[in-house]
């Protein structure tokens, strides 16, 4: 029997074979990626220890605040102390220790963390769980897919501690539950997350001509619809103009994410509430600011949009994930990330078609891919970037590795969880991670965790369990031929086998 | 698609074409006095969009107020900038390079732009890295193009560039686009763990890589001989720090200052690669940008650290190497509702290093009133930022300009390189 395309199945569509997997999965290889597509709720995480983004939030606004209202006080402290006679009155207030209590307690930390405190925890119990998953999954393709559309919406830790710690839950709450559903669900989901108006500046951006606008001299920021535009819906040659840019802008203004002192100054006056998105506010959610919003009809892509305040918006998200552009630019993606760079027209067309015909079923577009003969034909081109190679090392090898030490040493060679460069994502042709330094580094990782592998196990034997014949001769020879046990180890990790896919 | 595939595989012949470049370098007589001495160039890429005109401020100019509000810099009080000349001053975060500039080893050339006339990053920065006219092409970049000169030109004249590794040096785990392409590149990125590699272990790959992939096998190669360039000034692996600790810095100026440290060792080292890239993140300040204090301030004093470490630490070849900082855009001229900045146009380029003649902004200022402003929104570019770099690889490498105009940057030929960057 051949493994080529058992190997394809748990490496193209999956994050590298555990042992055991070639051999279990080798009768039906198309059936097992296809097995995944019917599991709908499969990428769904669900896990005692992580938290919802709006408390994450929250803990860490209010520790912030805390902590600035300390530095304060240390402040008048020394003033008072420079100044000699000086007394603080004794009604002061920034003296009064109770400020020094949050205000609301949430279940993250027991209210007296400091934010450093709190985005480390965050941030570890998120990485924990992600990696849990994606060492131990029977279905990998699901994973694949959500990291595809992580990517495809990003957001990044870089840009601050807010994002650092809504990041894995914006993965949770707006990818996850929709790799298998609607696209445009998707889309929804993401462009109205906390952590993504935080990331692309919309929780700030006021309608010039808004209450709020005329009243702070504020003004539109338009990052977010460009970026929509540009890298979400229609890709950059998908037909928009500078116009459009703006006005869609103008258009999501008042899209932001509540803040826990507006929550608290709302309750119980219905005519505030009215004006800054409603009394039953969650801090740390999304909502919709009438306040902020820009008045008046719009043009987009050549539609005018009537004000319908947050519907507006939501009218030109679902208008974009309908629009022909929006189909091919995701096939091409998908396509691309999946197979290789300059994949076959007729693959991109498929998915393209599938994508419009079913209303942008991602399901069904997974479906297209994962039957397509291209799929199953063109060889491992793609060299696995550094996140997925460390998943892959530790499904392999079985490897005891502690999710922090996986992800910085992902992080190490190129890829740190959710910290892309910039709100493109991550670059996804073939060969982009084949950068010198990063390939010699994988080399030190691979001598790092040859020493780590059960010493019972026979690298010979382990790469026939994990390979079978999809792996070279040459690959093969070079491993009977090692030195020692570990170096065997080291050629398999090395081989391009293991580094493509 | 196929059409567009085509296309491009002609374009690369016709600019690749291994005949066209040699004759291209090596028939044409040199301009530059290049090969009496050892030139060094180090491209930094700043991407996001770095506002220019919070980078040096024409002060100058009536209008700036108006646009910038309290967020414009000004020539004395609390948002003083260091002054450059009557009209411009320098963001106050760099007193470093503005030290340079004193000195006479850097300067600025304000109001420049890409030809790229549209406000995507990644496009932007596409056109800006490969050196075309227009978005369309991302396969290679002007700066790997200017290394495979290089090489031509040390086959052609032994005793002169020779000694020197016609090889780029691009910092970073993944190789920027500016630095694709056919001249083989050396990366760099911090050691994973500080183990030896085995040298059998590295042979075996090497003819495993040889055998079966050939772009592993390059990839491999270079990166192994990275690590031996490095062992040769001394320590394995690793760029030597220098024995006093420093000060404790915050992570985003150690994380600057260490490429460029690890940059300056590289370039400075006698058999090293000449030509090097490095980026850094984080420019694009869409809301409180920050400029005099605050985000913008912090990564522009971050750039003044690195800029710094690269210069001490490349010692003495300081005199012989050029350094110019660039970025894919500029941003609105007015501040936008959130104190930041949008995707604009024009901004700022820096140069600077040993060789430069500093001490100057070069400008034709096209001023900030709304007519002058392109689309009524943007600093207006009265300087293609390519003819900048080709003053810079005429002057310092010693490109000639035929080569400039169809090799590096292809269909350039109206666009006259700047004369008198290089002293």
């Amino acid at each position: 029997m051949t493994h080529r395309e058992a190997s394809i199945a748990l490496r193209r569509f999956g994050l590298g074979p555990r042992r055991g997997d070639l051999a279990r999965i080798a009768g039906d290889p198309r059936g097992y990626v296809l097995a995944a597509i019917g599991n709908r709720q499969g990428a769904i995480v669900e896990d005692a220890e992580l938290e919802p983004s709006h408390l994450s939030f929250l803990a860490l606004r209010t520790a912030q605040r805390d902590q600035r209202t300390a530095r304060n006080m240390l402040l008048e402290v020394g003033k008072d102390a420079a100044a000699p006679g000086a007394k603080s009155p004794p009604g002061s207030e920034a003296a009064k220790p109770d400020t020094l209590k949050p205000v609301a307690p949430t279940s993250i930390g027991d209210g007296s963390a400091k934010p450093g405190e709190i985005r480390r925890e965050v941030f570890r119990e998120e990485i924990r769980a992600r990696l849990e998953r994606a060492v131990t999954t029977d279905q990998p393709f699901l994973e694949r897919l959500v990291y595809f559309w992580s990517n495809h919406f990003c957001v990044s830790v870089i840009k601050g501690p807010l994002v650092r710690v809504m990041a894995g839950a914006f993965e949770r709450e707006a990818i996850r539950p929709h790799v298998l559903g609607r696209f445009g669900d998707m889309l929804k989901a993401v462009e109205q997350h906390p952590a993504m108006l935080v990331y692309l500046d919309n929780a700030q951006s006021i309608g010039p001509n808004s209450p709020a606008g005329r009243n702070r001299g504020k003004g539109l920021n338009e990052n977010l619809a460009r970026e929509i535009l540009e890298l979400h819906t229609l890709g950059v040659a998908g037909g928009y103009t500078q116009a459009d840019v703006t006005n869609f802008a103008s258009i999501i203004t008042g899209w932001s994410v509540a803040d826990p002192q507006l929550a608290a100054g709302v309750a119980g006056n219905p005519r505030l509430a009215a004006k800054f998105g409603g009394e039953d506010l969650v801090p740390g959610r999304f909502v919709f600011t009438p306040n902020r919003h820009e008045p008046g009809a719009l043009t987009v892509l050549g539609k005018r949009y009537e004000d319908r305040g947050i519907r507006t918006g939501e009218d030109v998200l679902g208008d974009l994930a309908r629009h022909p552009s929006t189909a091919r630019h995701i096939a091409m993606k998908l396509a691309r990330h999946f197979v290789a760079d300059n994949p076959p027209a007729e693959l991109v067309d498929r998915l393209a078609k599938t994508f419009r015909s079913t209303d942008g079923d991602l399901a069904a577009v997974a479906r297209a891919l994962a039957t397509s003969p291209e799929c199953w034909a063109v060889a491992p081109r793609k060299v696995v970037p550094p996140h997925d190679f460390v998943v892959s090392l530790i499904r392999a090898f079985d490897l005891k590795m502690r999710p922090p030490e996986a992800i910085r040493i992902a992080a190490a060679i190129g890829q740190p969880l959710w910290g892309p460069p910039s709100p493109k994502g991550w670059p996804d042709d073939d060969d982009a991670w084949m950068g010198p330094a990063a390939v010699r580094e994988r080399l030190r990782i691979a001598e790092r965790v040859a020493r780590d592998v059960d010493r019972k196990l026979d690298p010979r034997a382990v790469a026939t369990d994990l390979f079978g014949d999809a792996l070279s001769d040459a690959a093969r020879l070079a491993i009977e031929r090692a030195e020692a046990r570990e170096q065997g180890f080291e050629l398999l990790v090395m081989s391009p086998e293991f580094l493509r896919r | 698609m196929t059409a567009c595939k085509e296309a491009h595989l002609i374009s690369r012949r016709s600019i690749l074409g291994g005949a066209v470049s040699l004759s291209l370098w090596g028939a044409l007589p040199r301009r530059s006095h290049a090969g009496s001495r050892d030139p060094r160039l180090l491209t930094v890429i700043l991407r996001g969009g770095l506002d220019g005109l919070w980078l040096a401020s024409p002060t100058g100019d009536p209008d700036l107020e108006r646009l910038r509000g309290r967020f414009a810099m000004t020539r004395s009080g609390e948002s003083a900038g260091l002054p450059l000349d009557a009209f411009f001053v320098l963001n106050p975060a760099m007193p470093y390079f503005h030290g340079l500039y004193q000195k006479r080893e850097a300067l600025i050339v304000h109001a420049v732009a890409t030809p790229y006339r549209e406000r995507s990053h990644f496009d932007g920065q596409d056109v800006l890295e490969s050196g075309l006219p227009s978005v369309g092409r991302v396969e290679d970049g002007w700066l790997n193009r200017a290394v495979s000169g290089l090489a031509v030109e040390a086959k052609a004249n032994p005793g002169g560039l020779a000694k020197a590794s016609p090889k780029g040096l691009a910092m970073g785990a993944v190789v920027p686009l500016v630095m694709r392409g056919p001249a083989s590149v050396l990366t760099w990125i911090p050691q994973t763990f500080g183990i030896p590699l085995r040298e059998s272990t590295i042979a075996r790959l090497t003819d495993l890589y040889a055998e079966t992939d050939p772009g592993l096998a390059k990839a491999f190669a270079d990166g192994i001989a990275l690590d031996k360039v490095a062992t040769a000034g001394g320590t394995a692996g690793v760029p030597s720090k220098l024995p006093t600790p420093a000060p404790p810095q915050p992570p985003l100026v150690r994380e600057f200052v260490d490429t460029a440290e690890a940059a300056a060792r590289f370039l400075g080292s006698a058999d090293g690669p000449r030509i090097g890239v490095l980026s850094y993140n984080g420019w694009d300040t869409h809301a409180n940008a920050g400029a005099i204090k605050g985000q913008l301030a912090n990564r522009l004093g971050g750039l003044d650290a690195a800029i710094k470490a690269f210069a001490e630490g490349i010692g003495p070849a300081w005199k012989d190497t050029v350094v110019v900082i660039v970025t894919e855009f500029g941003r609105t001229a007015r501040i936008n509702g959130t104190e930041g900045t949008d995707h604009g146009t024009a901004t700022a380029a820096l140069i600077m290093g040993g060789g430069v003649k500093g001490g100057r902004v070069v400008a034709d200022w096209p001023g900030l009133s709304e007519k002058a402003l392109h689309q009524a929104r943007d600093l207006r570019p009265t300087r293609d930022l390519r003819s900048v770099l080709k003053g810079v690889l005429r002057d310092h490498i010693g490109i000639p300009d035929r080569a400039l105009a169809e090799v590096v940057f292809p269909s350039s030929g109206s666009v006259i390189a700047l004369d008198g960057l290089i002293a």
